[in-house]
């Protein structure tokens, strides 16, 4: 993980409670692929996320439930993040993508991937009032954030002795 | 976010939070269903799917949680994060034994045929392990003089995938140059493992000098009490597997989950993930949760534990340096010391509690002062809160031939101590008499 990206966990905690659906571009049907993986967890922990996948969109396939999309373009309003499964060097356009679609469909956070970084299309994101993630896994974060992550013996950084009261229904927010 | 938002993640200071915080808290909130402060002892061999698609998810690592204590626990997991979160690593690993832990750290790394190498000054039973059994799995290890750096670039030259030093060396008073030792790794494609467990992360933490795993044995200072057997492999999550191509058990498709790669499906997680799944999986040297537990115990006051240790420790070290029949002390916080800049550099808090004394009269002289202790313990153990005395040279490091007991600094006349927590005083007394006896 890149050192010189810092995110609060206040930072990381709100985008993963506000956002309720998330266009994922670049999202694989090949269930053993890491953006499967990923998708299949958000659908778990309560997020709608629709793939992204012009291939996919081609073939009329559909991704763990969800209709593939040939773009950003065609995804189905309100959703509230982009999550750019794209090398680094796909995240500039990507992101142009988003900021000129940005009020049609309500795209509120630019996310990269785990190992993706693009410097540039985070300052024109930001400076077009999106909030930016890089070189994350929400996965990872939601795991690490709530709870789970430290199952597997990883170090959340989380420490609290609060003991808080179940959510409603058990979901993510309730 | 609305006011009835109650399942809310906590966002302190994350990894800010301080080392005596950590050693209490890390990996250990109120247990989720019950409130129950203290972390519960998971008793228990397997895990409830909710349904079909959650037990594949499970078995494909698609998400996390529990399958099968074999593979993981939650108590075990609470101390891997506990031990994670001390040494400021990614990940752990806990393992039925410090030796299990070595295993499990040279597993995904080591393919048959291939090479590591080891330092010379290690705990006598690691010499063992890594040059008797090793090589029935075709592990083959160049035990290496880590204090001569061209020997070391030689022998990672010559294709050592790993170099193995203990940080503060049993059975003691060496300690290792991690800084520069890390350079050579680095340079030659190749992982720094540091055993820990002398020092303690309290003491000593190598990933803040380059290392890439850490292995400890946690039924020493970790645990503290003498109850259990227990070891862990922290991972730094710094290596990139992927970029190396050396680790192909890391970063090449797994067969048995499917072709997948862990390296590139779980980033700087891979190490630990592949440890659990892969591993604990086929390995089974698992720790028992009863054991995870002590050792929680015992991490809640690490840091207390090992400043009366040190300080008892020198305390015992500078009374031998004087005694007429003590030859010589091993002890890296003596001003006579050759290590004592590395001991200033490397373990500032301290310079440990298990060190070596040479007494007058060789290998017999050496049996009965540890005979006449009365309050010293004779057993093959350290770090306990007890203060134990040994003869490596007929124990320990008997195995060895008479060449290696001399890298090893357990020689005939060596004895070695683990000082504990008792009255000071006392343990002065004590080896006094034993002194006097023998």
């Amino acid at each position: 993980m890149a050192t010189d990206l810092h995110y609060s966990d206040a930072l990381i905690t709100g985008i993963l409670r506000r956002v309720r659906t998330i266009a994922m571009v670049g999202a694989s049907p090949n269930w053993k692929r890491p953006s499967n993986f990923a998708m299949k967890y958000l659908q778990e922990k309560g997020f709608r996320v629709i793939p992204v996948n012009p291939r996919a969109a081609a073939a009329g396939a559909s991704i763990l439930g969800e209709k593939a999309r040939a773009s950003l373009e065609e995804v189905p309003a309100p959703v509230e993040m982009v999550d750019v499964f794209r090398a680094s060097e796909a995240a500039l356009g990507i992101t142009r993508e988003a900021i000129r679609l940005r009020a049609e469909k309500g795209f509120d956070v630019v996310w990269m991937q785990l190992g993706v970084r693009n410097d540039e299309a985070a300052a024109e994101a930001e400076a077009a009032g999106l909030t930016v993630i890089m070189n994350r896994c929400p996965k990872i974060e939601y795991g690490r954030l709530w709870g789970e992550l430290g199952w597997g013996g990883f170090d959340s950084g989380v420490i609290s002795s609060r003991w808080p009261r179940p959510a409603k229904g058990g979901g993510r927010s309730g | 976010m609305s006011e009835d938002e109650t399942q809310t993640p906590a966002s302190g200071p994350g990894p800010d939070w301080g080392f005596e915080t950590r050693m209490i808290h890390a990996g250990a909130g109120p247990d989720p269903t019950s409130g129950a402060r203290q972390t519960p002892i998971h008793q228990t061999s397997a895990y409830a799917f909710h349904d079909a698609d959650h037990a594949a998810s499970l078995f494909n690592l698609q998400t996390f949680g529990f399958i099968y204590s074999r593979l993981g626990n939650p108590t075990v997991a609470t101390l891997e994060e506990r031990i994670a979160s001390l040494e400021g690593g990614r990940g752990a690993t806990c393992a039925a034994s410090g030796h299990a832990a070595q295993v499990l750290a040279f597993f995904p790394l080591i393919e048959a045929g291939e090479r590591f190498a080891a330092s010379t000054r290690l705990y006598g039973g690691s010499v063992t392990q890594f040059s008797r059994t090793f090589p029935k799995f075709d592990w083959r290890c160049d035990f290496v003089d880590t204090e001569d750096l061209s020997a070391v670039e030689a022998v990672l030259a010559q294709g050592a995938k790993a170099l193995f030093v203990e940080s503060l060396a049993n059975p003691g008073g060496v300690v290792t140059d991690l800084e520069a030792l890390s350079g050579l790794t680095r340079a030659a494609g190749a992982l720094l493992i540091v055993d820990n467990t002398l020092a303690t992360p309290w003491l000593c933490r190598p990933f803040e000098w380059g290392a890439d795993l850490i292995v400890h044995s946690a039924t020493k200072f970790l645990s503290g009490n003498g109850t259990v057997i227990g070891g862990a492999v922290v991972d730094s999550g710094r290596f990139d597997w992927s970029a190396s191509g050396r680790f192909p058990g890391l970063s090449e498709p797994e067969p048995a989950y499917h072709g997948l790669k862990f390296s590139e499906t779980f980033g700087d997680l891979a190490f630990t993930v592949h440890s659990h799944a892969v591993g604990l999986r086929d390995l089974g040297a698992s720790m028992a949760p009863m054991n995870a537990f002590l050792t929680l115990l015992g991490t809640e006051t690490l840091a207390l534990r090992m400043e009366r240790h040190c300080r008892n420790s020198l305390a015992v070290a500078e009374w031998l340096t004087g005694h007429p029949k003590v030859e010589w002390v091993s002890h890296a916080g003596l001003p006579t010391s050759p290590y004592r800049e590395l001991a200033e550099k490397y373990l500032p808090n301290g310079a440990g509690a298990v060190f070596t004394f040479g007494v007058r009269g060789g290998y017999e002289a050496g049996v009965r002062v540890v005979e006449k202790c009365e309050l010293f313990s004779h057993l093959a153990n350290i770090g306990d809160a007890r203060s134990l005395i040994i003869h490596p040279a007929s124990t320990t490091h008997r195995q060895l031939t008479d060449e290696q007991r001399a890298a090893a600094g357990a020689g005939p006349e060596v004895v070695r101590l683990s000082i504990g927590l008792e009255t000071v005083d006392d343990l002065v007394r004590d080896l006094d008499q034993a002194l006097a006896a023998a």
